[in-house]
């Protein structure tokens, strides 16, 4: 193999590299210049969407190291035009300061996501999460005129740090077991055999350190804080770029490294495996996650609650399995990522111009901007699973698989919870579009107002949310004909 | 054709979003217009032979790889449905001329309630029926939260809830379905066999989640809050179409997907429809706000269309299906007279405060149509109220014998709320001046003033009005304009015992 070769295969990441480079050059050496950063960013994100689409269709690097097929190429794709959209948000918020820094750790941790995304062996896997993560903290942290950032980089910091460690250890029980890291070859060697304890500790580690990532109860502490907290952009790329990936790699790891010991999680015939162990973190992320957020009025706070019980939700296709089950969770974790960032989108443009993003921040929004308030209600409706729009389809797409999976209905428990979830969430969404278009502004003469490319990237996204939910058919075809 | 009732409405409510606001009662208006006008098409133009199936009108592949289409058909049942949801919103239009703020947005929300009831009525494909089901649900919590009044927060949310509730159970029932039979299509579901375990906990699950939205009792306690708290239009809207959409959730997919589970349990049905309606009834003869009773006589009334579906025979059925026509009318008279033409006026509901203004000589018009509806609503024979009750017993009759000796004793009851709401608002003796004076009669103060400057009854409000009794007095002189419609259809499903 080739230097070149690798290139080839590797050029939507060394386009991102490279752009990353440029911004912080460019940051460093003029001042005033987050205009010209940002176009910079933007542009070599969209180089790099383009080098995905000229990569050939099947391809496999060193064992798994690095691996292209329609399905890695797609989710690179999605997370590449996340961090697009972040790249806008990021224009008008205050981390505009140090463009050049903050605009280049967004690409960084685009790479990170895009490693993930790509690979199907777990030490590159882990490089991907580190180089993901550490991004994110400084991302997190990246407003110093705000405390509250800085209590939000600790944080997720710290938990972050944590999870990696029980990542580690795992991967490290499980390179001990099966002898290698790569997931096709773990699999076949999982199928021979009873499952040992230690490979169970080494899977349920391994289990754990994605929980926090996805901020699965009893794993999410660190999650409202770190929403609350943290620059807009930077909540937005953590609650939609880095958790599409993180259930992209989950996953893979899960249905392909550990197909083996799948278990079952039906109701009276719970088998050991991993499938219990998610089951239940479903179950506890959607129960604590709808709970905990009824309590909440700060706008931020209550997105990551429910971030928790959409995590939950998404949890199931992948406690039911197969080809099926694994297409519905992405095709829910893509849908929900769109979701949020439009949402933090508004939330970043509200709290611009009035100083705050809790419930009487929004109050009376739309007399104060019809098309926020219009944008922000079809999100909040989308995550609410109203149709038209592509939460509802999500949510039935995913329901439906995961009660089809059980032999006889056996997983009937975990699709009513998660409906009983999906009632209770109903209130306080509900709530937020009661601020929004029946509560009187405390201040009446306050109009949000928005630049031209706010407007036009929020739209964009409402359309996609609208589009997606009235036509699923054209993600969710391409999700499935790019699972093998 | 009839599948443009849809799209009519729809392209309507997207017009509102971008036109100037001195259009918007123009557009709702033209819009349900033109909706009401395809209904009646297509009521005179389908030949009869045809409504005896449940026959597609369109067909397209929605999404391939879940087996969903995007599939409308009609039968007489549901072209019955689309035809009282036509006049009902064409008079809550007429009914809602005076809304001033926030017009356009009160329009689209309204004319998303519409078209998503259309397409309820039109679907045969299970999923997207239960799209337009929930899409229903959300423009009714703004309609009521924003221009609503009595308690309108805290009503809407009550009522979203229990619709979402409902949504919930609906839901995983359609799951099962669908899992099973691996079909969403309407008219293979309903000759699939499913395992009789099965039926047996998806049947009430189903049937349990669309009775919410039909205000089956003891789940009912949404509807008068919901329907005090509504803006007029709002009200008639919910009693005329959405509880409707329940009801026939009930019997186009709960009990025709699952007819053995449907056997189990119709019972039990029966004894909630009757409950209902005697309870119902009972606790409308209490109530001191005029909507308040309109609210509870609309579960009363509900609980009839129960009954007929318990029956499992054609004529009970088929009864059923006349008495959502019937009651979707005149619930939303009812609900005009006491919304608009009066609280607009008077400025309260109470009905001792009513019964000292002398309305019936201020307001002529409104008494006369007050007069009317409840007749109507009484079972007077010679109103659509009255064909549809005795169809009902009739076919009560062959199955629950006793059910129909509680009822009839029951209407009674339903007879007696409707003249003491009657005789109170409108026909009550001016209240002797010491009464009034002695403070047991609330009355605003400068009523006198006010009832010299009361405002005559509006032109768009006579001709909704008009709109309403004629329905009610056409079907009820000739009931056989709907019922050749809705048995054919009725017989052909197979849940008749």
């Amino acid at each position: 193999m080739s230097y070149l070769e690798l290139l080839k295969l590797a050029a939507p990441e060394a386009v991102v590299v490279v752009t990353a480079l440029i911004v912080l050059t460019i940051g460093l050496t003029t001042e005033r210049a987050s205009a010209f950063c940002s176009v910079v960013a933007a542009l070599g994100l969209v180089v790099a969407i383009g080098a995905v689409l000229m990569l050939p269709q099947n391809a496999t690097l060193s064992g798994g190291m690095l691996v292209i097929t329609p399905l890695t190429s797609l989710f690179k794709i999605i997370c590449l035009a996340l961090a697009l959209f972040t790249v806008f948000l990021a224009r008008n918020d205050r981390t505009s300061r140090n463009p050049g820094e903050y605009l280049a750790m967004l690409l960084l941790a685009t790479i990170g996501l895009m490693l993930l995304v790509g690979s199907e062996e777990l030490l590159m896997i882990f490089i991907g999460l580190e180089l993901t993560g550490l991004s994110l903290y400084v991302m997190a942290a990246f407003d110093k005129t705000d405390i509250r950032s800085a209590e939000a980089g600790l944080k997720y910091f710290l938990f972050g740090s944590t999870a990696s460690a029980f990542t580690l250890f795992g991967i490290s029980f499980i390179y001990g077991m099966s002898g290698t890291t790569s997931l096709a070859a773990i699999g076949q060697k999982l199928s021979s055999g009873p499952i040992q304890p230690l490979l169970a500790v080494g899977i349920v580690m391994t289990l754990i350190g994605f929980a926090f990532k996805i901020a699965a109860a009893p794993f999410h502490l660190w999650a409202p804080d770190a929403y609350q907290g943290a620059p807009v952009p930077s909540a937005a790329f953590i609650a939609s770029g880095s958790k599409v990936a993180s259930f992209v790699v989950l996953g893979k790891i899960v249905l392909v490294g550990f197909a083996p010991v799948h278990g079952s999680a039906d109701w009276h015939a719970m088998v050991a495996g991993w499938s219990p162990v998610l089951a239940a973190l479903a179950a506890l992320s959607i129960l604590v996650g709808n709970l905990v957020a009824l309590a909440q009025t700060n706008v931020r706070r209550l997105l990551a609650y429910s971030a928790v019980a959409h995590g939950g939700y998404t949890l199931l296709g992948l406690v039911a399995g197969g080809r099926a089950g694994f297409s519905a969770t992405l095709f829910y974790t893509t849908i929900y990522a769109v979701t949020l960032v439009g949402a933090f989108g508004v939330v970043g443009l509200v709290r611009r111009q009035t100083g705050g993003d809790d419930f009487q921040n929004f109050a009376g929004l739309s007399s104060r901007s019809p098309l926020l308030a219009g944008c922000m209600s079809i999100f909040i409706l989308s995550l609410a699973g109203i149709p038209p729009l592509a939460g509802f389809f999500g949510k039935f797409y995913l329901f439906s698989v995961t009660l089809g999976a059980g032999g006889n209905h056996g997983l009937l428990w975990l699709v009513a919870l998660a409906l009983f979830g999906s009632l209770i969430s109903l209130y306080y969404y509900l709530i937020v579009l009661k601020v929004i278009f029946v509560d009187e502004a405390a201040t009446p003469t306050s109009v949000v107002k928005a630049d031209l490319l706010s407007r036009i990237s929020l739209t964009l996204l409402a359309l996609l949310v609208l589009i997606l939910g009235i036509t699923p058919g054209a993600l969710a075809a391409r999700i499935i004909a790019s699972l093998p | 054709m009839i599948a443009w009732t849809i799209y009519a409405t729809f392209a309507g409510a997207l017009a509102l979003l971008f036109l100037p606001r001195a259009f918007s009662r123009w557009i709702a208006l033209l819009t349900t217009v033109a909706g009401f006008a395809i209904s009646l098409i297509a009521l005179f133009q389908t030949p009869i032979a045809d409504l005896a199936r449940f026959t597609t009108i369109v067909r397209i592949p929605w999404v391939a790889a879940l087996g969903m289409n995007y599939h409308l058909a009609v039968d007489g049942i549901s072209l019955t449905m689309v035809l009282v949801t036509g006049i009902v919103s064409v008079s809550t239009v007429l009914f809602s001329w005076d809304i001033e703020h926030r017009q356009n947005e009160f329009f689209f929300w309204l004319l998303l309630v519409v078209a998503g009831s259309y397409g309820v009525f039109l679907s045969a494909d299970l999923f997207l029926l239960f799209v337009f089901y929930e899409l229903v649900i959300v423009p009714k919590y703004f309609l009521i939260a924003i221009f609503g009044s009595t308690n309108k927060e805290y009503g809407a949310m009550k009522l979203t809830l229990y619709s979402f509730f409902g949504g919930a159970l609906v839901f995983i029932g359609i799951l099962a379905a669908y899992v099973t039979a691996g079909t969403l299509d309407l008219n293979q579901l309903a000759q699939f066999q499913f395992a009789p375990q099965l039926q047996l906990w998806a049947f009430p699950v189903l049937f349990l989640g669309f009775a919410v939205l039909a205000g089956v009792w003891p789940l009912h306690t949404w509807a008068p809050t919901g329907h005090v708290a509504a803006p007029t239009a709002g009200s008639m809207l919910l009693a005329g179409i959405v509880m409707k959409l329940g009801a026939y959730g009930g019997l186009r997919v709960a009990m025709n997907f699952f007819p053995r589970g449907f056997h189990a349990w119709s019972n039990l049905i029966a004894v909630l429809a009757v409950i209902g309606i005697l309870y119902a009834a009972a606790v409308a003869l209490r109530q001191s706000d005029l909507k308040f009773v309109i609210g509870y006589s609309s579960v009363s009334h509900m609980g009839f269309v129960l009954l007929g579906l318990a029956t499992a025979n054609a004529l009970g059925v088929s009864g059923a299906v006349l008495q959502m026509f019937s009651h979707g009318v005149i619930a939303a008279l009812l609900f005009a007279v006491a919304g608009r033409m009066l609280y607009r006026r008077t400025h309260t509901r109470e009905l001792d405060a009513l019964s000292g203004m002398n309305l019936s000589r201020a307001l002529p018009f409104a008494a006369f149509t007050f007069v009317i509806a409840s007749a109507a609503s009484m079972g007077i024979p010679g109103f659509s109220g009255f064909a549809a009750e005795i169809t009902i017993l009739i076919g009560a009759w062959k199955t629950f014998p006793i059910a129909v000796w509680i009822t009839g004793a029951g209407m009674v009851l339903v007879a007696a709320f409707t003249l003491r709401a009657l005789k109170k608002s409108f026909l009550g003796d001016a209240v002797s001046s010491v009464r009034m004076q002695e403070g047991r009669v609330q009355v605003d103060p400068d009523w006198n003033e006010q009832s010299n400057s009361m405002p005559p009854i509006t032109v768009p409000e006579k001709w909704g009005a008009c709109l309403l009794m004629f329905a009610t007095f056409a079907i009820g002189l000739y009931p056989k304009l709907l019922l050749d419609r809705i048995q054919p259809a009725v017989e052909a499903m197979r849940f008749l015992k």
